[in-house]
């Protein structure tokens, strides 16, 4: 039922205000993104003068830069190792957390409230930086793939929720799985997992977009460049300042490019993540809520 | 030894649940245990080739010499002071967001502002900092502007340790505003109306109702969100720190986890470094746990 309210001056002026003040904040948070995309689209030579907000392309818009970084290896090679550290991450995480929530969900499983005991515990207190490189370090994994995945297979917040999600499931499907002859992992992969599976959607989205951004286990744990994912090239361009070294023919105009291809290199990291945005946005809001909700 | 036996007959019944604890309690064991009981390397002169069996114990040394040395007090004081900020000026943003965009009643205009306002969440920490960069370079868009405000020249903010924490939290707040702000707005959709509806007949203005009916009603979402930040209230960020930082600016920003990665991962001072790492773990739990405690005690909303 809609209420009749009288709306008083002070009332609409602040209505007024308050659309415009939230247009201003949305714009606040969009325009450093726009000013970037459209600076790499820009005229090469007059992107380092100008030091205004770019909100339209200055000069002829081009794709020069994009056409110069290409030419750049390492991003190249960074785009490869993302990619392959996002999927086998989700693997990892997404097999060991399910049969986690799993566990911890069943009620004949006896021993649940001391594993959750002990998974929880270390929410409140972990051993730091050094202790754990030096595990890293003792079980050979350093400069592998491996350091770059195994630290970080399992979450205790995603246990939870994929816990939570599970135990709403009834009992009597498990059992009448069972009397049909289905064993364990059938149950778990073929009747649990498709129930659960906005749940799962929610961790795997949030774990890939989290390892498409991740940089400083690679600082910590690789040496070797042929391993680094595309982030921490990413820091050695924006933030360490080095050249982008292109081999394509416009290697004489780098003093030209040199900004340029920087933009274009964040719009090249970024892109992926902003064009699956519009997508992934609500279950990351449903994420939130699952999270939300006490386990 | 019937409870040898119990254990026997539940294994034979439950084997898989027994395999499949394995994986994970291997895992605890090794990423998140072993790394607590190496936390002994505090009290030592790690080397790690000699290993903690090996290594020379020193007792308290490594905690003397943090406590006695140069940068106890310049990381200790950053660490709360950007903590201090973080929590005066980034806590309460996404709660103020989230409340005058419930005002909004267009229902169009309020979802593209959230969908909007979420974005910056997701672009990469490497990123955001390289963007900060370019933004702060003498000439970049920021300071520009900021040298366009002052009537001064324009120079290299990210350089300037008195702007530091400026650009630090004001960046934090950009970030993280929007995505903050869903879980405000998800608690303030389940205010009841009725509410609202039984106060304006009682005349209460709009102010009076917000002040007594939809702070209340989201009081226990904002005490649990509170608590959660209070426990990583010393966790500056390590990463955005080292992304941004530069020896010009260690006065202001040079924290407690940044001084650890520098001595572990630069002079390789193992133990020191361990040493300043398990302080500030120590201090997070305790903030956390008596977070915890007063709000149990005054509000009745607590974690655990």
């Amino acid at each position: 039922m809609a209420m009749v309210e009288k709306k008083g001056p002070a009332r609409i002026a602040f209505l007024i205000f308050n659309y415009i003040l939230m247009g201003v904040i949305a714009l606040i948070c969009f325009m450093p993104i726009w000013h970037v995309i459209m600076a790499s689209v820009s005229d090469p030579g007059l992107v380092d003068a100008y030091s205004g907000l770019i909100v339209w392309p200055l000069g002829e818009p081009s794709l020069y830069g994009y056409g110069y970084i290409t030419g750049y290896k390492n991003i190249w090679v960074g785009y490869g190792n993302t990619i392959f550290y996002v999927i086998a991450q989700c693997l990892i995480t997404g097999t060991l957390t399910v049969l986690a929530g799993y566990l911890l969900s069943r009620k004949r499983f006896r021993y649940r409230n001391i594993l959750t005991g002990i998974i929880t515990f270390t929410m409140l207190f972990h051993g730091g930086t050094i202790p754990t490189y030096m595990v890293i370090r003792k079980l050979g994994l350093l400069n592998t793939r491996w350091a770059m995945l195994l630290p970080m297979a399992l979450m205790v917040f995603y246990i939870i929720i994929m816990r939570t999600s599970i135990a709403s499931i009834p009992d009597s499907l498990e059992e009448s799985a069972r009397i049909d002859g289905a064993g364990e992992f059938t149950i778990v992969f073929k009747i649990i997992l498709p129930l659960c599976k906005a749940t799962f959607a929610v961790i795997i989205l949030f774990v890939a977009v989290a390892k498409w951004n991740e940089w400083f286990p690679a600082l910590l744990y690789l040496d070797d460049e042929k391993l680094y994912p595309l982030q921490m090239f990413m820091r050695e361009i924006l933030i360490q300042q080095t050249d982008i070294q292109s081999s394509s023919d416009a290697m004489e105009n780098l003093a030209i490019y040199k900004l340029l291809a920087k933009y274009c290199a964040i719009v090249a990291a970024t892109l992926p993540i902003l064009c699956v945005y519009p997508f992934v946005q609500k279950y990351f809001v449903s994420g939130v809520m699952i999270g939300s909700v006490k386990g | 030894m019937s409870f040898f036996r119990n254990v026997a007959t539940d294994f034979r019944r439950n084997k898989v649940l027994y395999i499949l604890c394995i994986p994970i309690l291997a895992w605890y064991a090794i990423f998140c245990y072993a790394p607590m009981v190496g936390v002994v390397m505090a009290f030592q002169n790690f080397n790690p080739v000699k290993g903690i069996s090996g290594s020379p114990w020193v007792g308290f040394k490594h905690f003397v010499d943090f406590f006695t040395g140069n940068y106890a007090w310049r990381v200790i004081r950053n660490t709360f002071v950007i903590s201090f900020y973080d929590l005066i000026f980034n806590f309460p943003a996404p709660i103020i967001f989230a409340l005058l965009l419930n005002e909004v009643k267009n229902k169009y205009y309020k979802k593209v502002v959230q969908t909007i306002s979420y974005m910056p969440y997701f672009i990469s920490m490497v990123v955001m900092c390289g963007i900060i960069v370019d933004f702060t370079k003498s000439g970049g868009l920021i300071s520009s502007i900021v040298a366009m405000l002052t009537g001064t020249e324009a120079r290299n903010l990210l350089g300037d340790a008195s702007c530091y924490r400026a650009i630090y939290i004001g960046t934090n707040i950009w970030q993280g505003v929007g995505y903050g702000s869903i879980i405000y707005l998800a608690a303030l959709s389940s205010v009841d109306q009725e509410l609202y509806e039984a106060a304006t007949i009682d005349g209460a203005g709009r102010w009076k109702q917000t002040l007594h009916i939809t702070l209340p009603g989201i009081s226990s979402t904002i005490i649990i969100m509170l608590i959660m930040k209070m426990g990583m209230m010393l966790a500056v960020g390590s990463e955005k720190t080292l992304l941004l930082y530069s020896p010009a600016t260690y006065e202001t920003a040079d924290v407690i986890s940044t001084l650890v990665y520098r001595k572990g991962f630069e002079d390789y001072n193992y133990g020191f470094s361990t040493a300043v790492g398990l302080f500030n773990s120590v201090v997070n739990t305790t903030f956390l746990l008596i977070t915890n405690w007063l709000s149990r005690k005054y509000s009745e909303t607590s974690l655990f």
